[in-house]
């Protein structure tokens, strides 16, 4: 294995997740390596809306409630050290988020979920109100909300960013922090060779004497030889943005989102389509239609601008945080909300690589959940 | 409330030589066709407003054989029993052969059996300190104000290009009674030398050859001024519009002029957008330094749906154009059953002897007025993308960032994202990162391209939407 | 940047009145409102919203999307791609439009 390029620890995948995860890394002074597709990388990273969520995400795991919460809180300090650092904002603001409702059904359903939600996690972590039509409108002035719409879940710890200029941030802060960018080194397989592991690349082998999977769709097929699992399935989201228009839409929504650049994000869907990234008419047009329910005034916005990425969704939905039993500086992190838990890869996740030790706040996103029998 | 779905043999999108050409003859084979075409009047930017320039007579005389030629087609077009849908933007082609189009703000969807894009060309992008200002646009922009307008540029206006638009615009307006400041022929100064050792090719093409010298002679006996061999053409700005010019003469000398209109033209190169987002596979041009679709001699690209003729399967200029749509309609035809192979091999037979021409005069043309590899790598501080503003030194420290290639240059840059969702940046994009990296643009490939092909409204998209479409969160 | 040689008998019988930014203008029918623009001297068509920039008509075949304008109320209209008709109302753009 001579000539082989030796490093403290290599990151399997450069999209949101391994980029955060190998960004705490570096800054905590590790050699590290970031192994990436090319320019044809899947990169589920770009069908992400931009939300830094908390408001949708636990129901069913109270801990990952928790987790998100946590990155959620950790996110503003996060985007000034990598503003810092880098010079590029990843525009992230936190003045809350909504979920609208439509008719009286969708307004009592959203009234069942925040009950559900607040009982399992405690209200403490969502604080979400759900607001009357009248109460919405105050909370945005000059929007004109549809007939159909009753009012929304409206969750204080939620917030946006800039995908792109995240990705852009952590790429240019790796660099900073003397981390190696290898996009012409995807790695094919990965092994461990008695010391660490290596990883065969098209530019040949690379060591590291620690390994973290986060190649998202990638993940399942490189697991198996370091003792990991990585169960996976991908669910299609279509996304669709507008021109550049005046401020108009004061806060974010899952769904309608206006960024700090003026264009308006449209989304999202849920589709089962295989590993297919491309739109559909059908997906567009239904946006479409949503918008325009909720706010008909975006019927006159222009769409530039649709794609779709496949989410990286576990059997249940929830991230997997792994670190393998038999060879334990393996470790596999895969998750669908890269952006939202920038903040707590970044910190947490890194600190416990390593420390070499998963805390208990990770315990339950084991991948043997998966092994117990759901109850009837 | 989801519109009729319209169902037709072959869409043809544009109205140029080759869709014109296509469609007639599909129609007179008896398939159900139908034209799409953004502009009011069939004809194309060729033969833009071609009817109406005919009924005018110094613009008429102006256009020549060619407007005569495009009238005659335009004419065969009407009465071909082809639908025709003027005013109709296209905005997304799928697969399955599905076209999206609006007119007057009213989305609708049409089905071929098979779709033809016939969509031209684009005027080769020309990257250059100073070409977003007002005032700076392409030669083929002033000769559709000509066409369309009979607009003429005031005086101080220059021209800086090469290829054959420059000389037979320049002639155009002296013949109508106007005139340009003067001509910055780009032109490499040796290149008539190379040309020379293609004799065949001049003879081929002899009269295209006659005729781009009589234009050069007009504007040489009109006095205007010509300067050869230019290289570093900028734009200097005052008050928010161009107001001088710069350039380096053939001597190396630095040259200053007052300015008040700067018309570019460094070629034309296929407008491949629609085909991009379709996925049909493109092979790089090194001759022509662009990106066009690989096809069969019928014009069918890789998608079995989707075929392609004129420019905007390569360039091979109008009158090849009108052969490629003929035959296109052939292998269309071919394909749904209404020629056998062998009849539609047949008829194309005398059509393809005739391109072959077509194809030693462009020969011949790209060896005159090769692509200038400063248009494709920018200096750093020249904007690429105009409508993100985006420079190549910023598409520069995208790949010092680790960018291979456009998807993740566009992503840190926004390059390529705006209105004209990346058209008009496409080659300098492509040009200044395989540069960067020292690639050929050939491994770097085209980007991907994502609908809609132009933009259009959230209401016009809603109104096509299904029960049981995909669920929302 | 352009003029039109007079043609008193087209003017005659195919003149078109729009207003640029209030002001009335005359045109002729088949005009682009791109077109009408720059004879009127125009000087540009829209602030670029990414930008700050002033832009102006570029391609004029519907690609380079310079022309946006607003053309009888709707917002980001490509100027090459309209007809002129009487009485049309063609204001420069400036900046991100508002949506209503």
């Amino acid at each position: 294995m001579a000539g082989a390029e030796h490093h403290d620890i290599a990151v399997v995948g450069g999209g949101m997740v391994g980029s955060a995860i190998a960004y705490g890394l570096a800054r905590r002074g590790a050699r590290v390596v970031v192994l990436d597709q090319g320019d044809g990388a899947l990169r589920s990273a770009r069908v992400n809306f931009g939300l830094v969520w908390v408001q949708s995400k636990g129901d069913g795991m109270p801990a990952y409630a928790r987790w998100t919460r946590r990155s959620a809180d950790l996110w503003g300090a996060f985007a000034a050290e990598l503003a810092e650092a880098t010079g590029i904002s990843p525009e992230h603001e936190r003045r809350g988020g909504l979920a609208y409702c439509l008719g009286e059904e969708g307004f009592e359903a959203r009234r069942t979920t925040i009950l559900r939600l607040h009982n399992q996690a405690g209200p403490e972590v969502y604080g979400l109100e759900l607001l009357e039509r009248a109460a919405l409108e105050r909370l945005m002035p000059g929007v004109r909300f549809g007939p159909e719409v009753t009012g929304a879940a409206f969750c204080p710890h939620d917030g946006c960013a800039n995908p792109l200029r995240l990705l852009r941030a952590l790429h240019a802060a790796l660099r900073r922090h003397g981390a190696a960018y290898r996009p012409d080194a995807p790695a094919r397989a990965v092994r461990p060779d008695g010391e660490g592991f290596t990883a065969d690349t098209p530019a040949g082998p690379i060591r590291a004497a620690k390994l973290v999977l986060a190649a998202g769709h990638g993940t399942p097929a490189l697991a198996g030889a370091l003792g990991l699992r990585a169960p996976l399935r991908a669910e299609r989201g279509q996304v669709m943005v507008t021109e550049r228009v005046q401020p108009c839409i004061p806060l974010p929504a899952n769904g309608i989102r206006q960024t700090a650049d003026g264009t308006i994000l449209l989304g999202t869907t849920h589709e089962d389509a295989g590993m297919d990234t491309g739109t559909t008419l059908a997906g567009e047009a239904a946006i479409a239609a949503n918008a325009v329910r909720v706010m008909p005034g975006l019927a006159r916005a222009r769409v530039v601008r649709a794609w779709a990425g496949l989410r990286v969704l576990s059997p249940d939905g929830f991230p997997v945080y792994h670190r393998s039993a038999r060879f334990p500086g393996a470790y596999a992190a895969i998750c669908h909300s890269g952006v939202t838990l920038a903040a707590v890869h970044a910190n947490d996740l890194a600190e416990a690589i390593l420390a070499e030790r998963l805390p208990d706040t990770l315990r339950p996103f084991a991948p043997e959940r998966f092994d117990v029998p759901q109850a009837a | 409330m989801t519109p009729r779905e319209e169902r037709f043999d072959l869409v043809v999108v544009g109205a140029g030589p080759a869709g014109l050409s296509a469609a007639t003859e599909a129609a007179r084979l008896g398939l159900s066709t139908v034209v799409l075409d953004e502009q009011p009047s069939p004809g194309g930017q060729v033969w833009r407003a071609v009817e109406r320039a005919a009924a005018d007579a110094p613009l008429a005389a102006a256009l020549g054989a060619e407007g005569r030629a495009g009238a005659a087609r335009v004419a065969a077009f009407r009465g071909s029993g082809a639908a025709y849908r003027p005013e109709t933007q296209v905005w997304q082609v799928e697969r399955d052969g599905r076209v999206m189009a609006s007119c007057a703000g009213i989305a609708s969807v049409l089905r071929g059996e098979r779709v033809l894009l016939a969509v031209g060309a684009l005027e080769r992008p020309v990257p250059i300190p100073g070409w977003t200002l007002p005032g700076v646009m392409t030669v083929g922009a002033a000769q559709i104000l000509l066409k369309t307008s009979g607009a003429l540029p005031d005086p101080g206006v220059w021209v800086a290009g090469q290829g054959p638009l420059v000389w037979l615009y320049c002639a155009q307006v002296l013949a109508l009674g106007g005139r340009v400041a003067g001509v910055l022929d780009t032109a490499p100064p040796g290149a008539w030398r190379a040309a020379a050792r293609h004799p065949a090719a001049v003879a081929t093409a002899w009269r295209s050859v006659a005729e781009g010298l009589a234009w050069r002679r007009a504007v040489a006996r009109a006095g205007i001024p010509v300067h050869r061999g230019v290289e570093a053409v900028e734009a200097l700005g005052e008050g928010g519009r161009i107001a001088r010019l710069r350039w380096r003469g053939a001597d190396g000398a630095r040259r200053e002029a007052p300015a008040r209109g700067l018309l570019l033209h460094e070629g034309v190169v296929p407008n491949v957008h629609a085909a991009l987002s379709l996925g049909c596979a493109h092979a790089w041009d090194d001759a022509q330094a662009c990106f066009r679709p690989v096809l069969d001699p019928f014009g069918r690209s890789s998608e079995p749906r989707i075929l392609i003729a004129g420019d905007a399967g390569g360039i091979l200029g109008a009158r090849a154009a009108g052969l490629r749509g003929h035959i296109a309609a052939l292998g269309a035809a071919a394909d749904l059953g209404r020629l056998t192979p062998a009849g539609a091999a047949a008829r194309a037979a005398p059509l393809r002897r005739l391109l072959r021409r077509e194809v030693a005069l462009r020969r011949l043309l790209d060896t005159l007025f090769p692509p200038r590899p400063a248009l494709a790598a920018p200096a750093d501080e020249v904007v690429v993308c105009r409508c993100e503003g985006v420079t190549a030194g910023a598409l520069r420290e995208a790949v010092q960032l680790g960018a291979l290639g456009p998807s993740q240059a566009k992503a840190f840059t926004r390059a390529g994202m705006g209105p004209c969702q990346g058209r008009t940046c496409l080659l300098p994009l492509v040009g200044t990162i395989a540069a960067a990296r020292g690639v050929p643009p050939a491994e770097i490939g085209p980007p991907r391209v994502r609908p809609p092909l132009r933009p259009v409204t959230v209401g016009e998209l809603a109104t096509l939407a299904e029960a049981g479409g995909p669920r929302l969160a | 940047m352009f003029h039109r040689p007079p043609d008193p008998a087209r003017e005659a019988t195919q003149a078109v009145t729009v207003t640029l930014d209030g002001r009335p203008v005359r045109a002729r029918a088949g005009d682009t409102v791109a077109a009408v623009v720059l004879l009127a001297g125009l000087g540009h068509t829209r602030t670029d919203a990414a930008t700050g920039e002033r832009r102006a008509p570029y391609c004029m075949m519907g690609t380079c999307h310079e022309c946006l304008m607003v053309i009888d109320g709707e917002p980001s209209r490509q100027a090459c791609l309209v007809t002129v008709r009487e009485g049309m109302a063609i204001e420069r753009q400036p900046g991100a439009p508002r949506l209503r």
